[in-house]
């Protein structure tokens, strides 16, 4: 690109951790002295686990036609994509005749869609709510924002590929995708669900090193614990 | 009715010429000592209650820093810009404008995210030095010219190699009218 | 097994068996009400199955978080209140299969039931730790509590008038005509136990601590897979063994299965309607509408009597 300075370097600094996070001594008000550790007292941060599938291929198939015809959306919405997602609930597209409904808490979520660009702090927030979805989950992203950057290609602060940081299982493309994009979408993932390619949580389990690398190096003041359950 | 304002306040600070954008909207340069007088007259006495945003641009050849305080008087509905001249200095923080959050208290939150954002320091503002939007930015502000957002982003998030960018005017005219442009030829 | 008079053991099958047969009508049925609400919106609405494709999802999901003792023991407690309500009260008058367990002072058994799955429901969410959980549970005792006051003198009333404390014989008063029912014997005290039942169905107006668009969806925030499907079941069964109890009390009760689905489909479509067209309250107005109308009802009920 020839408008790229190339004398520019980006700053690497490290960002000093915040004072209320830093592992230190208190006095109780009983008066006795304790240690505490904010980031791990709090959270359990033990690495996600692969999880086998069923041992029959059968028991296997007909929990993936189920979850496959349940999908509970984590009502979460970045960018302007979450515009889109709305008039899924109305007459119009109706998206709840096959069996997609939107939840308010990532506990009972399966899906999480991320409707459009990432800044990197909402990046941080759509990483902890992933974290905590039940597996198997499942992760779509919309729109070019979320698979090259799209309009957002040289902005300072939101990501361009998702891909390098949530195991993604189906891309809507699109400058914002149209409800019936998004609906087309749902129907694709269900087939990849029934398929059972949908393997995003053990993908990102087997994978972890890498995901977290790629997270911290763009999440600069990570002050949460490695894997949020 | 701005063209009166502006006559009855002449004579005592020192404005620059005025830019009429509309009847109703007018940009004026005034002088740093005197934009607290003059943002005070216009609140108390000439009806600007509203103070719409204050904003910055980066003059980086100039070495200047513009602040534009936009104000608002409701019932006339004349839209008032002051534009401030600051001395640009390269450290972020160094360059400090005047707060004026005692006259209006939003102003401290656009002082906020000035000094994030153009690294423009307002001492006394409530607030002023915590973080507005961004989490843990190390770099240069990134509103200033001189931050290369573009050099940024392709150090920092990786790309998706086989991105091609079309001129948008060029590419309609061919995917729309290849005939028309074969003919033209 | 001697304390129990007419005890048998088929009993225990017999009770099953109406478990089994409610659960599947509570699944089929709150489905089928929320197709008609969508209807009502122009919408399809969700497939009449879709509340059993949730369970098994539910039930499939690979990974579980625990939070202890008191996490796991909530949605249990949720489901005994439920399953507890309907073993101990006549799901079909006459019928020797679906009896249950009924007995001579079964009604007050079965108003605490009415409140047992909330209290453990709010042990457990307390104990899942999360602020929403606890501010949900907290918002939805209140309600319940004050809901559940006309009920217990509707009830009261209903003791006297008919000087027992025993479902079977207060359903076997009502029999014979239609005017036979308290709802034409008592009115009064039927009102006030309807304002406790639109009250206690945990639909809108009154259901600002369960609504998803609320605080996010109150006491089950933090539950998941299993502990979901527990009480998902719960949520198909509980509403309707409460309906039970109200068309056993109020509406001469169901000589058969086919009049148990009409009966306990009406009355629950009451609750619906009144749903439909009301927004929600929040918990001080809802608790204010059962102390000033509910209450004085109430009482009013048991002087007339």
């Amino acid at each position: 690109m020839k408008d790229v300075d190339d004398k520019f370097r980006k700053n690497t600094d490290p960002v000093p951790m915040r004072e209320e996070l830093k592992p230190r001594s208190v006095t109780t008000p009983d008066g006795q002295t304790i240690e505490i550790e904010p980031l791990r007292d709090y959270f359990c941060d033990a690495r996600p686990k692969v999880h086998p599938k069923a041992y029959s291929k059968i028991v296997e198939d007909f929990y993936n036609w189920a979850r496959s015809n349940s999908l509970w959306i984590l009502g979460f919405g970045t960018g302007c994509g979450a515009i889109e997602m709305r008039p899924l609930m109305t007459p119009r597209f109706d998206a709840y005749r096959y069996g997609i409904q939107w939840r308010p808490t990532p506990r009972q979520a399966s899906l999480l869609v991320i409707s459009g660009y990432l800044s990197v702090k909402t990046l941080k927030r759509a990483i902890r709510a992933y974290e905590q979805m039940p597996q198997p989950k499942y992760v779509m992203g919309l729109g070019s924002c979320t698979i090259n950057g799209g309009m957002y290609w040289d902005s300072y602060n939101t990501i361009k590929q998702l891909d390098d940081y949530l195991p993604v299982d189906m891309y809507v493309a699109g400058c914002m995708p149209r409800p019936e994009a998004l609906l087309h979408g749902f129907m694709e993932l269900k087939k990849r669900i029934r398929s059972g390619k949908a393997e995003g949580a053990n993908d990102y389990a087997e994978n972890f090193d890498r995901y977290k690398a790629n997270q911290k190096a763009v999440i600069k003041d990570w002050d949460m614990p490695d894997y949020n359950w | 009715m701005m063209r009166e304002i502006l006559y009855r306040l002449k004579d005592r600070y020192h404005f620059g010429t005025p830019t009429f954008q509309r009847d109703d909207l007018c940009f004026v340069t005034v002088k740093r000592d005197e934009l607290r007088a003059i943002l005070t007259e216009l609140r108390d006495v000439e009806g600007f209650t509203h103070l719409t945003l204050l904003t910055a641009v980066d003059w980086l050849e100039e070495r200047l820093f513009q602040l534009t305080y936009l104000i608002n008087n409701r019932e006339a509905n004349l839209t008032l810009g002051l534009r401030v001249m600051l001395e640009r200095e390269d450290e972020p923080g160094a360059t400090t404008g005047d707060t004026i959050h005692d006259l209006w208290p939003t102003a401290a939150t656009y002082q906020r995210e000035l000094n994030e954002m153009f690294g423009i320091n307002f001492p006394g503002s409530p607030r002023v030095d915590e973080e507005f939007i961004l989490e843990g930015w190390t770099d240069l502000p990134p509103y200033r010219r001189d931050f290369d957002s573009l050099a940024y982003s392709q150090q920092t998030y990786n790309d998706l190699p086989g991105r091609k960018t079309h001129d948008p005017r060029d590419h309609m005219k061919k995917a729309l009218y290849p005939n028309y442009l074969k003919e033209a030829e | 097994m001697t304390d129990f008079p007419n005890f048998q053991w088929a009993q225990v099958g017999y009770a099953l068996l109406t478990l089994f047969i409610v659960i599947n009508y509570g699944m089929v049925m709150t489905a089928v009400v929320r197709k008609i609400g969508a209807r009502v919106g122009g919408r399809y609405g969700i497939p009449v199955w879709q509340n059993y494709v949730d369970l098994l999802k539910n039930i499939a999901l690979r990974s579980k978080i625990s939070h202890g003792v008191m996490y796991y023991l909530g949605p249990v407690f949720r489901l005994t209140g439920g399953v507890g309500l309907l073993m101990f009260v006549p799901t079909i008058y006459g019928s020797e299969w679906h009896q249950n367990f009924s007995y001579a002072g079964d009604l007050i058994l079965a108003l605490y039931f009415v409140f047992f799955g909330t209290l453990g429901m709010a042990l457990g969410a307390g104990e899942s730790g999360h602020p929403h959980s606890a501010i949900g549970v907290s918002r939805g005792l209140a309600q319940v509590t004050m809901a559940e006051l006309p009920l217990a003198l509707g009830v009261y009333a209903l003791s006297l008038q008919y000087g027992t404390l025993d479902i079977t014989k207060i359903v076997a008063a009502q029999q014979g005509s239609i005017f036979n029912w308290t709802l034409f014997t008592n009115p009064i005290a039927t009102v006030a136990a309807m304002i406790a039942f639109v009250g206690t169905m945990m639909r809108s107006p009154f259901d600002v601590a369960m609504a998803p668009q609320e605080i996010p969806i109150g006491p089950p925030t933090e539950y998941h897979s299993s502990y979901l499907a527990l009480m998902q079941t719960n949520r198909a069964l509980f509403p309707v063994a409460k309906v039970v109890i109200y068309m056993n009390l109020f509406f001469g009760g169901a000589t058969s299965w086919a009049e148990f689905a009409i009966k306990v489909f009406c009355l629950y479509m009451v609750s619906v309607v009144i749903g439909v067209v009301h927004p929600r309250f929040r918990v001080e107005q809802s608790i204010r509408f059962f102390l000033k109308w509910g209450l004085p009802i109430g009482v009013l009920a048991i002087l007339v009597v």
